[in-house]
């Protein structure tokens, strides 16, 4: 707990500094405040709310999102606890943790002449691969990618309310509700965008309605909005035209492909035809078009995504690892890729994530206060972040 | 077929005229078999009596031929069995039965026993009067005589001491310092346990009464004179956790403490290696403890005994654990790892930790289902007609 008295002790000499009036005395407080100034204002937070500019000594701390941004980075992106801690913390607050910062190291150094690299971020359960998704995405926005975030490939595989047969091929299913959010989402995330891309195919959804080639990107997505029946062609169409254009010489912008999830493309679904037969993920259209998205035959950005065996059907609890989740052809799909394994908190990011909740006055209980309390903590929870926030969280 | 020949006799005994009091029926007559009944006879009563009779009674001679019997019993079994009838003790006697009359019902106290009467038999009473009618003892009429002299006696010994204070006042002799009565770790009999000594009943306020007489006989200075009447009422306490087993402290190839120890509920089966200068990691069978006890209330159980001891960071636990349900294996494993912890500790803290209940094994299993019921307890649906 020294660390917790450091953070005392040194917001004390801050207020010292402000009570004091004498002009004197306070150019000597403000010079001897400035000097204080580097040192963070307390251990487990840090002022550096951008990305790009985190690094190693961040590890452990809670950097702040901006509000503004998770307007519009996460419109669905954020699972729904942190949604929750959200609003009850007023703040969004999310720790720098290792594996983010490896792929966002990456990011700064990759090439992006070459083919598009796929990370993989694989872990136990409720070890953090989501929020190190958001943390890369949110990484990428605020270097002005196009972001094209898909928070959870279960939803397309499963409780799906309308399956209607796919007008562009008669063999595949379209999900007009799942599509539609999609592309609502991805225009609150992509606003700026969308009236610089034009389209460099001609597009026709029915005998009267068709989009004109150098048409904005902006009016395809309000067509699939708008008109629901076409919306998982119109979703199929946006991937293409971004795939093609990514890494062109003349546009201006890298894409971002962030997959929750992405053992969900190539698992089974519980989505049933009218003859309760199960439908395989394949004839799925959006599946369809995700998965030719996922090949690394285009340049100019980057795939970043997780295995998660939390939504995952027909899976064992057990199973954590890439292969195992991606089954072999996914694997052999998403090979090669760049694995990158996302651990239970270190002890530093436990004690960080300790401190974060005593701050926010979250643990009321009075032992917790003490190192007894502590310890029973990090017993019960073995350090596992998501454990340690149902522990702490209210009945 | 015992009460209507009681039934007679006694008929016979009132035409005779006797004292009316309790009259000793004699047993001779009777059937071998069957014991007496001291019962007052009167016809009116005749049906209420069987009830009010009260625990069957048994005479002096129907006691000593039981013992006879018993010892004749004991050498014809030491025979069958091949052994020496003079060195036959109550355990062979006991290993003996088991083997000739093997039970496999579940209730212990429900086995084949051979033992000698007077712990079968519970202690009764010999008469209290003598051939004339006349009691023997002055207290008889109270009702509770081996109670009331009791009391007395102990009052006389108060009384004692303080004449004898007294006399060493008007001598001089008086010391403020006064040899303590050394009690030890003991406690006073029970109400029970002062039953069967006095062979007689008592109401609570009765021993609440003789316990208040005690304290002040124990309250007076120079009462370890009576130390001696006084120990023969009480009953040491052993500390219960001399008994406890506490398994080996061994050392493993780098020199680290280590220890072992199995637990049990239910019909799990745990085994524990708490290994020290650890940072607190768990492994189960192997495996991650999170996806194996994935329930907060597990965790906590096993949490409970390190948390106790207040040496929750310093250890690492490898345990194994088979059959049962989630919460018997947390409670397998609990035990264990207090049983596995008790090396570690200091001296007190064995007492603290059974006191705690830690170290006590649960014995509770499955309860047998009964036939005509649904289950154990749970009846059919009882109509009424």
């Amino acid at each position: 707990m020294a660390l917790h008295r450091l953070s005392f002790r040194l917001r004390q000499t801050v207020t010292h500094v402000r009570t004091l009036h004498t002009t004197k005395c306070r150019q000597q407080q403000e010079s001897l405040a400035a000097e204080s100034e580097p040192e963070p204002f307390s251990i487990f937070r840090t002022r550096e709310n951008d990305p790009a500019i985190q690094s190693e000594k961040n590890i452990g701390q809670y950097y702040t999102l901006p509000s503004a941004h998770i307007r519009t980075v996460f419109p669905h992106g954020l699972p729904w606890r942190y949604q929750q801690q959200m609003k009850t913390f007023s703040e969004a607050c999310m720790m720098v943790r290792q594996p983010a910062l490896e792929v966002m190291s990456y990011l700064k150094k990759t090439d992006y002449s070459k083919p598009v690299m796929r990370y993989v971020l694989y872990g136990g359960r409720g070890s953090g691969k989501t929020l190190s998704l958001c943390h890369t995405v949110h990484y990428c926005y605020t270097q002005g990618w196009l972001v094209l975030h898909l928070p959870d490939a279960f939803r397309w595989v499963k409780n799906c309310k309308e399956l209607l047969p796919s007008s562009f091929n008669t063999s595949r299913f379209d999900q007009p509700l799942q599509a539609t959010e999609w592309l609502r989402n991805f225009k609150i995330t992509n606003e700026p965008f969308l009236s610089k891309i034009k389209t460099k195919q001609r597009y026709v959804w029915t005998k009267r309605e068709f989009t004109e080639e150098g048409s904005l990107l902006g009016q395809l997505v309000d067509q699939g909005i708008s008109r629901v029946k076409s919306s998982s062609d119109v979703v199929g169409a946006v991937m293409k035209e971004l795939k093609l254009q990514s890494g062109q010489p003349e546009s201006n912008f890298r894409l971002a492909v962030a997959v929750d999830g992405v053992n969900a493309l190539w698992g089974r679904s519980t989505i049933k035809k009218e003859d309760k037969s199960t439908v395989d993920p394949d004839e799925l259209t959006l599946v369809h078009n995700m998965r030719k998205l996922m090949k690394n035959d285009w340049t100019g950005g980057a795939i970043i995504t997780t295995v998660a065996q939390n939504g995952s059907l027909y899976m064992s609890k057990s199973a954590y690892l890439p292969q195992e989740l991606l089954g072999e052809k996914g694997f052999d799909y998403m090979d090669p890729f760049i694995p990158v394994s996302v651990a239970n908190y270190s002890e530093k990011e436990f004690e960080s994530c300790y401190l974060y909740y005593m701050d926010r006055q979250w643990l009321q209980h009075p032992q917790c206060r003490t190192e007894e309390g502590k310890k029973e903590l990090v017993f019960l929870s073995n350090r596992n972040p998501k454990v340690m926030e149902r522990i702490c969280s209210s009945l | 077929m015992a009460a209507c020949s009681v039934r007679t006799v006694g008929a016979l005994l009132w035409k005779c005229k006797n004292n009316g009091s309790t009259v000793n029926i004699v047993t001779s007559q009777l059937s071998r078999k069957v014991p007496s009944r001291h019962i007052c006879m009167s016809s009116a009563l005749h049906r209420k009596n069987l009830a009010a009779a009260g625990p069957q009674k048994f005479t002096a001679e129907f006691i000593d031929k039981q013992v006879e019997e018993f010892n004749i019993g004991k050498r014809h079994l030491a025979n069958m069995m091949g052994e020496d009838p003079e060195n036959f003790t109550q355990e062979d006697i006991d290993r003996s039965i088991a083997y000739l009359f093997p039970s496999g019902l579940f209730q212990k106290k429900a086995h084949p026993i051979m033992k000698h009467p007077d712990e079968i038999f519970p202690k009764q009473r010999a008469v209290q009067w003598a051939a004339d009618g006349r009691p023997f003892h002055f207290l008889f009429y109270t009702g509770k005589h081996s109670y009331y002299s009791l009391m007395h006696e102990t009052y006389a010994k108060i009384l004692n001491l303080e004449k004898r204070q007294d006399r060493l006042r008007a001598k001089g002799l008086l010391t403020q310092e006064v040899k303590k009565i050394s009690l030890g770790a003991s406690r006073w009999l029970t109400k029970e346990e002062l039953e069967t000594l006095l062979v007689e009943t008592m109401t609570a306020h009765n021993y609440n009464r003789f316990i208040q007489l005690m304290e002040r006989l124990l309250s007076m200075p120079h009462c370890s004179v009576e130390q001696e009447f006084v120990s023969r009422y009480r009953r040491q306490v052993e500390a219960q956790s001399r008994k406890q087993m506490v398994p080996q402290l061994e050392q493993d190839d780098r020199g680290v403490a280590f220890s072992t120890a199995e637990g049990r509920r239910k019909t799990s089966v745990s085994s524990v290696i708490l290994r020290d200068c650890g940072s607190g990691r768990v492994t189960v069978n192997g495996g991650d403890y999170m996806q194996h006890f994935s329930v907060l209330q597990d965790r906590e159980q096993l949490m409970f005994p390190l948390q106790f001891v207040g040496m929750l960071g310093r250890f690492d636990l490898e345990c194994t654990v088979s059959g049962g349900g989630r919460s018997s294996q947390a409670g397998a494993l609990r035990l264990a790892i207090s049983r596995a912890l008790l090396c570690f500790l200091p001296e007190g803290d064995m007492e603290t930790m059974r006191q705690a209940g830690l170290l006590t094994p649960d014995p509770r299993l499955t309860e047998r289902k009964k036939p005509g019921q649904e289950g154990a307890r749970k009846k059919f649906t009882w109509k009424k007609r």
